[in-house]
This record gives C-alpha cells, sequence and structure tokens, in this order.
C-alpha cells in the first residue's frame, strides 16, 4: 500500500459570503493520477491555489507525505516537492523559450542566487532544461520569444515549467484546455507517460481525457466533494449524472 | 563576432583620447555622463530588470554625495575612506528604504519610493547643522588617491572615473547576464509563477533594491568629488524623474541604453541651459512626448529593429530525427 | 495646556489642506487608477491664480473659485487629451503626470517669478478668534471648518447620491457599466476634474498661511501620499484619518525638532506600510 501523498482536513476558502472551497478532505495515495472534475465554479482551481500556496486557506489543513504545509508559502512548497500547471497560460511573455525553462531549472538550485556567472554556463541547469526542451520537441525554438509559439507548445512549454523542479505531486489545470484533438492526444499520452512515482491531480473539463487518465475521480459542487472513487463508480452516480445533465456527456 | 571586438576597441580608444583631443567642455559633459549613466543603468536593474520603478532614486544617489561632502568638509576624512564610506552610506539607505519599499509592488511602488525620496530630500534640506541645509556643503576637496597625477585637473579625473565606470559597468553586465539576474526578469514577467518555481522572490527584489542603490551610491560618491558641491537639489524628486527619464529614454531593460538616455538627458540639459531657463519645461515636454511616441526608447526601439532584422533571416526550426511535429500549424 | 491647544488647531488647519489634496488624489486613483504626479503642481497653480485673481479684483471668493476652475479645467484637458489614451497602461499614466508636473511647475515659474508669495486673508475671517486659553486666527479656524464640509460634502456624494452610486459602479466594474447604459467617460473625466479642483481649492485655502512659492507643489505632493500610504488608496475615510495624523505630527514635529520634521512625518507612513502595506482602511 503505497504512501499518502496528499491530504487535506475540513479545508476551506472564503471570500466574504462566498464559499469557494468549503470544507474538502481529500487524500490522494502515492503515484495515483486523481481527476478533480465538477462544474464551472465549483472551486477546482480555487482548490489548486490552496494546495500550491498561492492563496491562503481560511480553515482547514494540508498534508503533503505528512507534514503540515498549510503555513509555507508556494515557494517553500516547491522545494517539498509540489508543481504545478496554470489554466491560463502562465509563462514568461518576454523571455526566451530557453530562458523559461531556464528560471524552471534554476528555481530549486541555490545557484539562482549566482549574480556573476552567465546563466548559460551553469551546466546542470542547461542541461536539465536542454532534455526537457527537447522531450517537448520545443529545443530547436529554444531562442524564440514565447508570443511566436502556438497556443499547444505553449501549453506544453507550461508543462516543461511544472516538471523541471522535479516534482512530487504534480498539479494540472485543464492542460489540455484550448488545445486541437491532436494536441490533447499528446498532452494525454504524456501524463499517461508520467513517472509512476509521480503523484497527479488533474482538473480536466473534458471528460475523455480525465477518464483515460485518472484512476480515481473526485467530483467538486459548490466547493464542496460530491462523490468520490474509481472512474465507473462516478460515472454511474445519479447524483453526478444530475449535475453533468445539459453540460456535456458523461 | 568579430566585428563586436572591434567595436569594443573603437569605444575604448574613443573613451581614453576623449579629453586630450576634444574642448574641456565636452569631457565635462562625457564625465557627466558616466556618473549619471551609473546612476541611471543601476535604476534599470530595478525599473527595466525586475519591473520595480523607483521614484525616489536620488535618494542614495543624494546620500553618499552628502556622505562624502560632510565627511570631508566637516570632520577632515581624507577622500579615499570618504568615498567608499558615502557608498557604504548609500547602501544602508537603501537597505533600510528597501524593507520598506518591497512591502509592495507597481504603482505602491512608485508612491512609497517617491514619499521616501522627497522625505530624505527633507532631511539634507532642514537638517541644516549637518547637511549645511539650503546653502549644501561646497568645498569638497578633489578625490586625491596617492596617485602622481592630481585629480584636481578634470583630464585626470576623468581617466579615474572612467576605470570606476568600467569597473562598475562591467560588474552590472554580468549580473544582469547571471542566474540571479534572470530570475529579477522573470520576477518583472510573472511573480507569482516565480515563486511556484521555487524563488524566494521577496528576497530576490530586496536584493535587487539594495544591490541597485549601492550602485547610485557609487555615482553618488564620483559625483560629490567631481562637482566639489552638493545641495538639496541633488536629492529633490526633480533628479529621480530625469534618472527615470534617462532609463526610458534609453530604453528600460537593456542596461546599456539607460547610458545613452543619459548621455542624451546631460547633453540636451547643457544645451538648453545655454539658451534658456526653460529646462523643466522642457524636462517634461520631453517625458510626455518619449511616453507617448517612444516608450521603448533609443536602445529598445534598436533592438526592435534588429530583431525584425534577424527574424526575416532565420530558417524555420527542423523537426529531430524520430520525432513527430508536436503542433499543428 | 495653551501649547498644545494652539499645536492641535495648527495641526488641524494643515490636516485641512492636506485632506483637500489628498481626498482628490484618491478619488482620482480609487476610480482610474492614475497616481497623478501632478496634483501638486495643481495645488500650485489654484494659489497662483488665486493670487492674480485677488490682487485683480480684491475678492478671495472669486479668486477661490476661478482657482478651483482653472485647475479643473487643466485636469480635464490632461485627462481626455493625454491620459484616456493609456486606459490601464497604469506606469505610463503616471509618467506622464509627472512630465506634466514639470511643465506646469515652470510655467508658473514662468509666468509668476520666483519670489514667495503669500495670499491676503479675506478680510471677513482676518483677525482671532478668543478661545479662552488662548487666541487663534480666524482664517485657519475658518480653514479647519472648510475641511471638515467637504470632507461632508464628499462623503454624501459618494455614499447618498445617484452620482455617486454611478461612480462606484464604474469603479466596480467599467464594462457592465457601460453594457446598462451608463455613460463612463464623462463621469471619469468629470471626477477626475473633482478631484483637480479639490487640490487647486486646497491652494487657494493655504495661500494665506503656508503662502505659495516654487516648490511647494513638490513639498506638499509627498505628504498627500503619505496619507494616502497610510490611509489606504482609494478610502476617503483612510484620507482623513491619514490628513489628521500627518497635519498634527507635522506641527508637533516643527515645534519640537524643526530639523527632522519633514522628515519624521514619514515615520507613521512606514509604521503603517510595514503593518499593513494596503493602509489602514484601503483594499488591495
Amino acid at each position: 500500500m503505497s504512501a499518502v501523498c496528499l491530504r487535506t482536513e475540513k479545508l476551506r476558502k472564503h471570500y466574504g459570503g462566498l464559499r469557494a472551497v468549503d470544507g474538502v478532505d481529500l487524500e490522494v495515495r502515492q503515484g495515483e493520477r486523481r481527476a478533480i472534475i465538477g462544474p464551472n465554479g465549483a472551486g477546482k482551481t480555487t482548490l489548486f491555489h490552496l494546495l500550491s500556496g498561492e492563496v491562503p486557506a481560511t480553515s482547514g489543513r494540508i498534508f503533503l507525505f505528512g507534514q503540515d504545509i498549510t503555513r509555507l508559502p508556494s515557494y517553500r512548497r516547491t522545494a517539498l516537492g509540489i508543481g504545478r500547471t496554470y489554466q491560463v497560460t502562465n509563462l514568461f511573455p518576454r523571455l526566451t523559450v530557453l530562458e523559461n525553462a531556464l528560471l524552471a531549472t534554476f528555481g530549486l538550485r541555490r545557484e539562482k542566487y549566482d549574480p556573476f556567472r552567465a546563466a548559460w554556463q551553469h551546466r546542470q541547469a542547461l542541461e536539465d532544461a536542454r532534455r526537457l526542451l527537447e522531450e517537448f520537441g520545443l529545443w530547436e525554438k529554444r531562442d524564440w520569444p514565447i508570443g511566436s509559439l502556438s497556443y499547444g507548445e505553449q501549453r506544453q512549454l507550461e508543462i516543461v515549467l511544472a516538471l523541471a523542479g522535479r516534482p512530487r505531486l504534480l498539479l494540472l489545470d485543464e492542460p489540455t484546455a484550448g488545445l486541437s484533438p491532436a494536441e490533447t492526444q499528446v498532452v494525454t499520452r504524456l501524463v499517461a507517460g508520467l513517472d509512476p512515482q509521480i503523484t497527479v491531480l488533474l482538473i480536466e473539463h473534458d471528460m475523455d481525457v480525465a477518464f483515460q487518465v485518472a484512476q480515481r475521480v473526485t467530483v467538486l459542487h459548490f466547493g464542496r466533494v460530491l462523490a468520490e472513487g474509481t472512474v465507473d463508480e462516478v460515472r454511474g452516480n445519479p447524483e453526478v449524472q444530475a449535475i453533468y445533465l445539459g453540460v456535456g456527456e458523461l | 563576432m568579430g566585428l563586436r571586438w572591434v567595436g569594443w576597441a573603437l569605444g575604448a580608444a574613443v573613451a581614453l583620447a576623449l579629453p586630450q583631443v576634444l574642448p574641456l567642455y565636452f569631457t565635462h559633459l562625457v564625465l557627466l555622463t558616466m556618473i549619471y549613466g551609473l546612476s541611471a543603468m543601476s535604476l534599470d536593474l530595478l525599473a527595466g530588470y525586475t519591473g520595480l520603478t523607483s521614484f525616489g532614486h536620488a535618494a542614495y544617489f543624494g546620500a553618499a554625495a552628502y556622505t562624502v561632502g560632510i565627511l570631508t568638509t566637516q570632520h577632515r576624512v581624507p577622500p579615499a575612506l570618504a568615498f567608499p564610506a558615502g557608498v557604504a552610506a548609500a547602501a544602508a539607505l537603501a537597505a533600510v528604504y528597501g524593507l520598506l519599499a518591497t512591502r509592495a509592488v507597481g504603482v505602491y511602488f512608485l508612491i512609497i519610493t517617491l514619499a521616501l525620496g522627497m522625505g530624505t530630500w527633507g532631511l539634507a534640506y532642514r537638517w541644516s547643522s549637518v547637511t549645511g541645509g539650503d546653502n549644501g556643503l561646497p568645498g569638497i576637496p578633489p578625490l586625491e588617491l596617492g596617485l602622481p597625477w592630481s585629480t584636481a585637473d578634470p583630464k585626470h579625473l576623468y581617466y579615474l572615473i572612467l576605470v570606476i565606470f568600467c569597473l562598475a559597468t562591467f560588474l552590472l553586465y554580468r549580473l544582469v547576464r547571471s542566474p540571479f539576474g534572470l530570475s529579477l526578469r522573470g520576477i518583472r514577467e510573472s511573480e507569482g509563477r516565480m515563486r511556484m518555481l521555487g524563488y524566494n522572490t521577496w528576497l530576490h527584489r530586496y536584493v535587487a533594491f539594495v544591490v541597485a542603490g549601492t550602485f547610485a551610491g557609487l555615482a553618488g560618491s564620483l559625483y560629490a568629488f567631481y562637482n566639489r558641491f552638493v545641495s538639496p537639489p541633488d536629492l529633490h524628486i526633480a533628479a529621480s524623474a530625469e534618472a527615470v527619464l534617462m532609463v526610458i529614454l534609453g530604453g528600460a531593460g537593456t542596461l546599456f541604453g539607460p547610458l545613452v538616455g543619459a548621455g542624451i538627458v546631460v547633453f540636451l540639459r547643457n544645451l538648453v541651459s545655454a539658451y534658456t531657463h526653460r529646462w523643466m519645461l522642457i524636462l517634461g515636454v520631453v517625458f510626455v512626448l518619449t511616453v507617448m511616441y517612444a516608450p521603448q526608447g533609443v536602445a529598445g526601439g534598436a533592438r526592435a529593429l534588429w530583431a525584425r532584422w534577424r527574424g526575416r533571416a532565420v530558417t524555420p526550426p527542423v523537426a529531430g530525427p524520430g520525432k513527430e511535429p508536436v503542433a499543428e500549424r | 495646556m495653551q501649547f498644545w491647544l494652539t499645536q492641535l488647531l495648527n495641526g488641524l488647519s494643515f490636516a485641512a489642506l492636506v485632506f483637500l489634496l489628498a481626498s482628490g488624489l484618491t478619488l482620482i486613483f480609487g476610480l482610474m487608477r492614475i497616481v497623478n504626479i501632478a496634483h501638486g503642481s495643481y495645488y500650485l497653480l489654484g494659489a497662483y491664480v488665486a493670487l492674480t485673481v485677488v490682487q485683480a479684483t480684491g475678492s478671495f471668493l472669486a479668486a477661490a473659485l476661478a482657482g478651483s476652475l482653472t485647475v479643473a479645467a487643466v485636469g480635464v484637458v490632461m485627462q481626455r487629451a493625454f491620459l484616456s489614451r493609456f486606459y490601464r497602461a497604469e506606469q505610463a499614466q503616471v509618467l506622464l503626470t509627472m512630465g506634466f508636473s514639470f511643465i506646469f511647475a515652470d510655467l508658473a515659474l514662468w509666468i509668476w517669478g520666483g519670489d514667495p508669495h503669500r495670499l491676503p486673508t479675506p478680510r471677513a475671517l482676518a483677525g482671532s478668534v478668543d478661545l479662552g486659553l488662548t487666541f487663534f486666527p480666524t482664517y485657519r479656524l475658518a480653514v479647519i471648518g472648510v475641511g471638515v464640509l467637504v470632507a461632508l460634502f464628499l462623503w454624501l456624494l459618494q455614499e447618498r447620491t445617484r452620482l455617486g452610486a454611478v461612480v462606484r459602479a464604474a469603479v466596480d466594474d467599467q464594462e457592465m457599466a457601460r453594457g446598462l447604459g451608463i455613460h463612463v467617460d464623462p463621469v471619469l473625466t468629470g471626477m477626475f476634474a473633482v478631484g483637480a479642483a479639490l487640490a487647486g481649492f486646497g491652494g487657494v485655502m493655504g495661500g494665506p498661511f503656508l503662502g505659495v512659492y516654487p516648490g511647494v507643489d513638490s513639498e506638499v505632493l509627498p505628504l498627500a501620499f503619505a496619507v494616502v500610504i497610510i490611509g489606504g488608496l482609494g478610502s476617503l475615510k483612510g484620507a482623513l484619518v491619514g490628513s489628521v495624523l500627518v497635519g498634527v505630527l507635522d506641527n508637533l514635529g516643527k515645534a519640537l525638532f524643526p530639523e527632522l520634521s519633514y522628515f519624521t512625518l514619514f515615520v507613521p507612513m512606514a509604521i503603517v506600510l510595514a503593518i499593513r502595506p494596503t493602509g489602514l482602511f484601503g483594499r488591495a
């Protein structure tokens, strides 16, 4: 039985009267692929913000491999092994592809404080960046500004940035949003082919992708967990079917 | 590549020959350009590279200049000691102010640095017993460092400042190309993303603030020994605004752009002041025109042109062996 | 005791001036997210125009009107012709206002010269009032009164009128407001004009006891900024509280340690920054 990677206890985020996340208890085992689904406004992205540390929780606790990380700022959580991608592409607009990747590979290295040697003289960081970019076929475009990449390539670079820190927990926020079917397939294969040691939490609107990749599914509704279980269990859950009626096929 | 070395050699030759060939008047202007250029480049580190526009940069310049002035004219401290003391004072001020200013970003940062800058001006203006108040501190001795040539002669001072300037510029140049420099640009582009990549962004911003203030202090110390006189206008918001203009006019985020901007402002000011008292009016107009029509500045515009020229010569990328194209075109 | 009362009243009259300046600044920022560096020069222009008018007509009232309206007009031109082109480009807008502040300051220097001036105290408010403990200039008491009235007026405008509701809608969601048929642009320009007029009015009010001289714009602007940092950008209540704090502390400082007084004004600003970076009543 593998270790528990992520556990949340009555996690809440209230914005005044708005209860974005309203008492979520989550337990994800190491190596698991968990899809987080639910209608718009269910609190999925807010949940990710809470897990990554970008938004402070109103109440509740978060544990990463048993360690309480609730009070830790996001950069400390990254050091502990959390990586994430964003629903709206969050790259470094005026920097080149390589610079984006280098920022990611320097992120958890002491060398990021070096004020004298040129960035690309740091062999290891550069090598890591090269490997990642080559995996996604972006190495040839390393000197291109982000704006010159296609949307699909930008989404891939998003994932490059998240993987650079060798995360133990990967939070993917709608990685296939806006992608063509071919591009979606590429991402799906990629996620499926990730190191089985990495735990993956995946927010998805595309049910095909979600059910293809995930072993277990958590359904959020109005900030609460409505249902949780294997793909088939959730698919067959009448409540879940009800909230998706008219929204899409299960 | 060879072209670059020729360029550097040419530049060095010009810089070295300048005071021997051109009238003294020009030597003075180039000297001032180096001093203000250093200050502008240090501001670019903060504004152009980190995205933190400070409207109080003259405070560190002035703090160093005043420290030199106070130590040499009131306490008979030898110039060789007063010089680094000035830089240290600026660094200390930046360290303190930085704790406050880095609590905020964006426009808040702007007005906080503005307020801190003018607060420091108020200190120079009202604390007459120490700073000489409105009258300032005249009679600063020349920067004699025990060299065989007296720096009371502006030509000799030029060479001394040239050396210091080149050294400082070299350090800044290395800094912006280093991983730390890259992290500053990352913070400028998306601070949240940086934090998610593992960077303690506050620390990076704070260090950048202190480094920028320190280099501004270096410029200020040089200024005190060049001008031999320091007074409240040297720390006024107008001085800070001139520094901002130098950065924008030259091109924010290019490091050497602001040096060009400093040159433009120094030469323009001298030219204008020969004919009219209305320098501030012209400064304001140049400000407005630059923001409206040339926000990228000289270097920024040059870079854009260069990129477009190169862009046409770039060959389309080739997919590696065995790799499928990953995106539809 | 007499000393403290005098200091307090001096401080409050200065606070009223600072409030006029800061309320305009915070109004403009709260509405348009524009940090108006030219605000200090609005104060300056208002005072100078009033000086000319009062010298020509002898009427302080006419001068006050002229000062406020002239600055309002200047504000309208600045906002419509220049600032509105940079919607949402906050830094560009700030830089523009900075450029304009130099233009206005130098034009004022050109037109009115470098000598310091003092506006004559209006005859009706000349002399002093017997407050029992001490005598205090009537005019300065009047300034305090005016400050309170303006604060009340602004609060009513914001909270209780239809115009206030429209403005608040425009602040919260411009697109939505436009969608509802509210003419947002005239509202924004109008409010900018109000903010500018407040600053100009402040210059007129301050004319008789602070005086007007080249450089007064650069001296009062940071104070207004300190107030909005303390009170929170966009908050009227914050501007009031901050102004009282700054005004009273300024006078205290000048009386107790004059050489450091300007600098020490920024200490409360620093304290607030350290504890609550968005100000006492500010929203982030």
